[in-house]
């Protein structure tokens, strides 16, 4: 049984992404929504925080709140890019939802 | 598959309640069930009649009217978080004596119940918030 965790925070806002890294189990999804997509960037002070995430859990970001805020090109090329459509698929793939926020 | 759905934030503040919204619309393009949406804390102005939004923004009320009416779902609004603040039906109203009610059409004023049942009846609770 694994879980699809849903972060919305930007992790140079609040602690809610490193929550959620230290509390997901092996194979759990992570899933970056609104200011959340913050976390999914290269080259930024979580980037090495992320790179450790990626070794332990599948990363996704939604991609439209990326294109909101201009930032689509600099998303880490191992977290993946979907869409609401996307997103719906990952709450039936995954058996429960998590929110933090 | 079933959803539930409960939106915890402000609108115009938060983009909570505009993610939900289009989580929505790709669930049911996909022919998944919105079994009720859930207005806890802030998120029950978007019950507000009287919002009036510039005409070259959405009106997230008016979105999410037209989509439970078309897609046969609950607007429900938890009733002590929406007396606080002043979102009231005809029968609120009256009982506390107001001059008058702003409950927006299809939306419903319930009590916590409705969102457990809803947890209980769907397969995923999507919680949007914070």
């Amino acid at each position: 049984m694994s879980i699809l965790h849903t972060v919305n925070k930007s992790p140079f806002v609040n602690n809610s992404l490193a929550s959620c890294l230290r509390l997901a189990a092996q194979g759990d999804g992570i899933l970056l929504i609104e200011d959340g997509v913050y976390g999914g960037l290269n080259h930024t002070g979580f980037t090495p925080e992320l790179e450790q995430a990626l070794a332990n859990f599948t990363l996704y970001v939604l991609q439209p709140d990326l294109a909101a805020r201009g930032i689509v090109n600099q998303a880490h090329p191992k977290v993946q890019q979907i869409d609401y459509a996307g997103f719906v698929d990952l709450t039936v793939f995954y058996t429960n939802v998590q929110a933090w926020f | 598959m079933k959803f539930a759905i409960l939106i915890n934030s402000a609108p115009f503040s938060h983009q909570a309640s505009d993610t939900a919204y289009q989580f929505c619309q790709a669930a049911l393009n996909k022919g998944h069930l919105i079994h009720r949406v859930f207005f806890y804390h802030d998120a029950v102005y978007i019950g507000s009649s009287l919002m009036c939004p510039p005409q070259d923004e959405p009106n997230i009320t008016v979105h999410w009217q037209n989509l439970a009416k078309q897609h046969g779902f609950d607007l429900a609004i938890c009733i002590a978080a929406a007396l606080r603040r002043g979102v009231l039906n005809e029968q609120e109203a009256k009982r506390y004596g107001k001059s008058s009610a702003n409950l927006a059409a299809e939306f419903k004023i319930v009590g916590l119940g409705q969102l457990v049942e809803a947890c209980l009846t769907a397969d995923r609770l999507m919680v949007f918030g914070g």
